[in-house]
């Protein structure tokens, strides 16, 4: 189940702790992979730690131009880009009234304009090559919506509907496009909180516990794999219960 | 015909399931040999890769008809 010798996945944001474990997953899955994130050096250290099959692909998702170069880049690393992961993303909170328009763009443009970019850059190989795998990280505050949040919370909502519409469009071409929807996840972010703010963040969780990137990174292993060629367009929950979606 | 209708008749052949007698000059893609929007950007693509020229976007969107790809590839190529 769920071999992916042979194929080659391009992982944006795999220096982070999610894309960190979608990249080991896919990877130890057979899988070679294009490691791609804005830091060099986890990039780098990430790519000895696999050995083998493994790509370091910097990139800075807020130039459109390096944007649209990377499905290429990866392509003539790896020979193709059979998976494509668009993982990265970016927060600026900050309460609605008081946004400005540069928490708005840059938000938007990270998260939801490059996926659109990187996207269309691996579509045409993968409408040739008759198989694909697009897989978004979107959030569960795309979904339920997020105070603090409304430019990341509707970055999130419009990868669901990117991937949603591509679904339809390719889906007689052996493409499937689908998106994962972490709800809380311990990552270096996470462990900051106190104690106290970590119990409070559990209570609204039914699995009382923050989720694990490992567990992230199995959904989008499923996504990518063969046996789920009959998913998509769908946008698959990994949150603990905490919204029943 | 030209060498280059018989190349482009027999992407079309190929790619859309149709008989060769109804790829004729006037021929539209979508409204008389059943291709979808998706089709007709395969074969553009299929066009490309075949006479190895570029058609880009704006161009792809004239070229409706049987006809109207092998003028636009006798030009290109």
């Amino acid at each position: 189940m769920f071999d992916l010798t042979g194929k080659c996945a391009l992982v944006t944001g795999a220096s982070g702790g999610i894309g960190g474990e979608i990249a080991k997953a896919l990877h130890a899955a057979g899988a070679t992979v294009g490691l791609s994130g804005t830091r060099v050096e986890p990039l780098e250290a990430l790519a000895t730690e696999l050995g083998d099959r493994a790509h370091v692909l910097p990139c800075n998702l807020s130039d459109p131009e390096a944007v649209d170069a990377l499905p290429k880049q990866a392509a003539e690393a790896m020979g193709s880009v059979d998976i494509l992961v668009n993982n990265a993303g970016i927060t600026r909170d900050q309460i609605f009234m008081r946004m400005s328009d540069d928490e708005w763009q840059s938000v938007l443009d990270v998260n939801l304009t490059s996926t659109m970019r990187l996207c269309r850059g691996v579509m045409r190989p993968m409408m040739k090559a008759r198989w694909g795998r697009i897989i978004n990280i979107s959030s569960i505050v795309g979904a339920t919506g997020n105070p603090g949040q409304a430019n990341y919370a509707a970055s999130k909502a419009g990868m669901v509907g990117l991937t949603k519409s591509m679904a339809y469009e390719v889906a007689s071409r052996g493409i499937t496009a689908n998106a994962v929807a972490p709800g809380f996840i311990a990552t270096a972010m996470t462990d900051k909180l106190t104690d106290d703010q970590k119990g409070k963040i559990n209570a609204q969780i039914p699995a009382a516990r923050m989720g694990a990137p490992e567990e992230i990174a199995a959904a989008v292993l499923y996504l990518a794999s063969p046996e789920a060629a009959y998913v998509t367009g769908t946008t698959l929950h990994v949150n603990g219960g905490m919204a029943m979606l | 015909m030209s060498d280059v209708a018989d190349r482009v008749k027999k992407i079309v052949v190929e790619h859309l399931g149709v008989e060769e007698d109804k790829v004729v000059e006037n021929a539209s893609f979508i409204d008389d040999l059943g291709a979808d929007s998706l089709d007709t950007v395969e074969l553009v693509m299929a066009f490309e890769e075949e006479f190895g020229i570029e058609i880009p976007d704006d161009a792809a969107e004239t070229i409706q008809t049987f006809g109207d790809a092998v003028k636009f590839i006798t030009e290109a190529s």
